[in-house]
């Protein structure tokens, strides 16, 4: 059976040109780049280049740009480094209820040791009201992180004028962009946020590798004491394929930015409005335009999401709904809840997610197979 | 496979050969997943999640949200079969119709099985009915028991495993005829060597794991902290008193208590003491001699006949009262609501409310109920 991918928020697919960048690497420059000779150096050099790559995506300096193990470590290292490295001043954070579990839980065990959370709640669209965070905001407010774009509903916040607001007082600004980049264009110079966090296996590249943007003179703690590498900053000698691929994988999609925002876009608007025209008693979840190109999110009413997955499995596409526990099950997704839904609401829904190799014809199956699962399953459910 | 002449009571699902088997990661359910897919059905896997979350310091200790160990073995096994694996949540079902259910009886003084809470609402009601949404026509489980169709009196019949050792139609009794044109056992026909045997044969990474014990979702088996920490109320200390209502001594609260129990009571007396009977509304547990630990009639409720549409007119059966009794000659007759009496021909050890009473004829299982108390 030819199957669909459709969870590119998930991850996506390594790209041909990301992985051939890549291989070299692994045996024929297989140097360790803290090494003198030229093995070393020449391992040394790719990932110098690639944090030039990565800097020029998002408008920073190269040196501004620390590669981590992914998305999960630059948000735990921004969290719990400023945290630590700011502790003597204050240690209020602020973040949002709808933020990926890699910083939501890094912020839970944050309170655990001690430091006080706010979490702003969001609209019916998933946006943070800017006046909530002025409000939030005391003399003890060390940190604001708010993630750039939201993973599970797509929708996006307004972070320039949030960052204007923590820069106010003078608190530092932390944004999860994972989702964000390669789908938006991003310039940190022009927002202004002082850690951005991304990740490569949602652009096309390998995972395992990611980044952290830390703005020149931000204070941050390191959380990985060892080696030199990274200047001083995050030991462990450095993954270096990886950092290629997501050199490579960054280059390539901002490259060719607003051809791939139009396409996603395109296809993206199509998949809602078929969904929406062809299925009674459906909602969209987010925010209507200011939303991810590739995001559709969808609840149905009297809908058991879990099945839902599955029908789809079984026709050949893939998709996802609410956030999958380590066993594999579906809980109902924390974002749903805090954007007003009720459990069983939450339950319901279904996340399509559309990457740069879905076509036309992807969007037509799921609008011909998706309505007569719907049916199917409401029919079972009004019976049982 | 079922016969295909007869026609499906379903009404809305056309018969396929599709099916959920419920996998625990053990050798049973593995070897019923295998045998299904030998005998030419489309099976797939479902670990039913019904643990529930852990605290911080149990995440801390064994990492993870929740007990993986089960749900990786029954991958592992689905992997090695080549059939499809999902896992489903249950969590909130479970805890409803099972754990709170458990806590309530134990807080009522009853002693409860909540394996036949289990089977009644979560594997044969809230599975079957997920199976329904995957367009699957039956569950499986890995069961010891025999589900057949009996053309003569028209009804599908559930009968004990031909391993009458391993037998499980006590923990079944309340299956309905839609549910059990919808169930298969692939076990009932093996014994239990057989099974392991199977297992090893096929390499299943599963074979020598032991039997489950115990109660599955009271990972210590200390199930009275279990119900400390799940009850709404606190648990009390009380009195222990005589038949006569004399008091005897203080006991840790009546959920520490069933009905025959004698160790751990922290009384002295010149002959053994035994619990006969638990009196919730007055926190009392009381206590008597051995032959005031037996009585030959009881009443069940929530009753469920399998074998016979409803009981209408006293019938002669074997019966037992709990798991691992024998069965013994008793006769049942209707009473008002549903309920039934059950008078047995000899006086049984320790009839416990809260446990079940299952009826059979032969092989064949009547049907069955909860103890709601003993009448003398």
């Amino acid at each position: 059976m030819d199957r669909i991918y459709l969870d590119n928020a998930a991850t996506t697919p390594v790209d041909k040109r990301v992985l051939e960048a890549m291989l070299p690497y692994y045996s024929d420059v297989f140097g360790n780049p803290s090494s003198l000779y030229s093995y070393g150096q020449e391992a040394k050099k790719a990932i110098e280049e690639a944090r030039e790559k990565v800097a020029k995506a998002l408008g920073a300096d190269a040196d501004e740009i620390y590669f981590t193990s992914g998305g999960s470590e630059s948000d735990n290292w921004a969290l719990k480094g400023v945290a630590y490295a700011l502790k003597d001043k204050g240690n209020h954070i602020i973040t949002t209820e709808i933020e990926h579990p890699a910083a939501l839980n890094t912020c839970r065990y944050l309170e655990k040791e001690g430091f006080k959370v706010t979490y702003l709640p969001v609209d019916e669209y998933g946006l943070v009201k800017p006046e909530d965070l002025k409000k939030a905001i005391t003399d003890k407010t060390i940190l604001v992180s708010i993630m750039f774009a939201n993973n599970e509903i797509g929708t996006i916040e307004p972070i320039e004028e949030l960052v204007k607001i923590a820069h106010e007082k003078n608190v530092y600004f932390h944004t999860d962009a994972v989702q964000a980049v390669g789908n938006i264009p991003i310039d940190v110079k022009k927002l202004d946020v002082d850690l951005l966090s991304l990740s490569a296996h949602k652009i096309y590249g390998p995972k395992g590798v990611g980044a952290l943007y830390i703005k020149k003179g931000i204070k941050i703690h390191s959380l990985i004491q060892g080696g030199t590498q990274e200047k001083n900053r995050r030991a462990g000698t450095e993954n270096v394929p990886g950092i290629v691929g997501l050199g490579e994988a960054i280059e390539l999609i901002t490259k060719n930015l607003d051809s791939h925002i139009n396409k996603l876009t395109f296809l993206r608007d199509k998949l809602i409005n078929g969904i929406l025209e062809k299925i009674p008693y459906v909602r969209l979840n987010g925010h209507p335009t200011k939303r991810l190109p590739g995001n559709v999110n969808v609840s149905f009413e009297f809908v058991d999401g879990e099945s839902l997955i599955l029908n789809l499995d079984m026709a050949g596409i893939c998709a996802s709904s609410g956030s999958a526990c380590t066993s594999g099950s579906l809980e109902p997704s924390h974002v749903l809840l805090a954007i007003g839904h009720s459990k069983e609401l939450a339950r319901g829904s279904l996340r399509l997610t559309i990457g740069k190799d879905n076509t036309e014809e992807d969007i037509d199956k799921v609008l011909e197979v998706l309505p007569q699962i719907i049916k199917r399953l409401r029919s079972i459910s009004q019976i049982v | 496979m079922k016969e295909s002449t007869r026609r499906s009571k379903n009404f809305f699902m056309k018969k396929n050969n599709r099916v959920v088997v419920g996998m625990s990661g053990g050798v049973d359910s593995s070897v019923s997943a295998y045998l299904l897919k030998e005998q030419g059905y489309e099976v797939i896997g479902v670990t039913m999640q019904i643990w529930q979350d852990k605290d911080e310091e149990a995440v801390k200790v064994e990492g993870g949200c929740c007990s993986l160990a089960a749900v990786n073995d029954a991958r592992r096994v689905a992997n090695k079969i080549g059939i499809k694996y999902y896992v489903m949540n249950f969590k909130d079902v479970f805890k409803e119709k099972v754990i709170d259910y458990f806590v309530d009886e134990y807080l009522k003084g009853r002693t409860p099985n909540p394996c036949i809470a289990c089977n009644k609402y979560i594997k044969f009601e809230e599975l079957l009915k997920r199976a329904w949404m995957i367009d699957a026509y039956y569950v499986a489980t890995g069961h010891y028991a025999i589900c057949e169709y009996d053309e003569e009196r028209g009804r599908y019949l559930l009968k004990k495993s031909v391993d009458t050792s391993k037998d499980q139609t006590y923990v079944l009794y309340n299956l309905t005829q839609t549910q059990l044109e919808h169930i298969l056992f692939p076990l009932g026909k093996y014994k239990k060597d057989e099974v392991r045997e199977l297992a090893k044969n096929l390499g299943l990474p599963v074979a020598s794991k032991p039997d489950s014990q115990e109660i599955c979702f009271v990972t210590d088996n200390d199930y009275g902290k279990f119900i400390r920490e799940n009850a709404k109320e606190e648990i009390k200390p009380g009195e222990f008193r005589d038949t006569r209502g004399r008091f005897l001594g203080y006991h840790k609260g009546i959920i520490h208590y069933t009905i025959g129990q004698r160790k751990g009571l922290g009384i002295s007396a010149g002959k053994p003491l035994y619990v006969v009977d638990i009196d919730a509304e007055n926190n009392v547990v009381v206590l008597g001699y051995g032959d005031e630990v037996y009585g030959d009639e009881l009443i069940s409720y929530n009753n469920n006949f399998i074998s016979i549409d409803k009981l209408e007119k006293e019938m002669r059966v074997k019966a037992k009262i709990r798991y691992t009794a024998k069965e013994q000659d008793a006769v049942i007759r209707p009473l008002e609501d549903g309920k039934v009496f059950v008078k047995f021909d000899n006086s049984q050890r320790a009839i416990t409310p809260g446990q079940s009473v299952v009826f059979y004829d032969g092989d064949i299982v009547v049907g069955g109920g909860i103890i709601e108390r003993k009448v003398r």
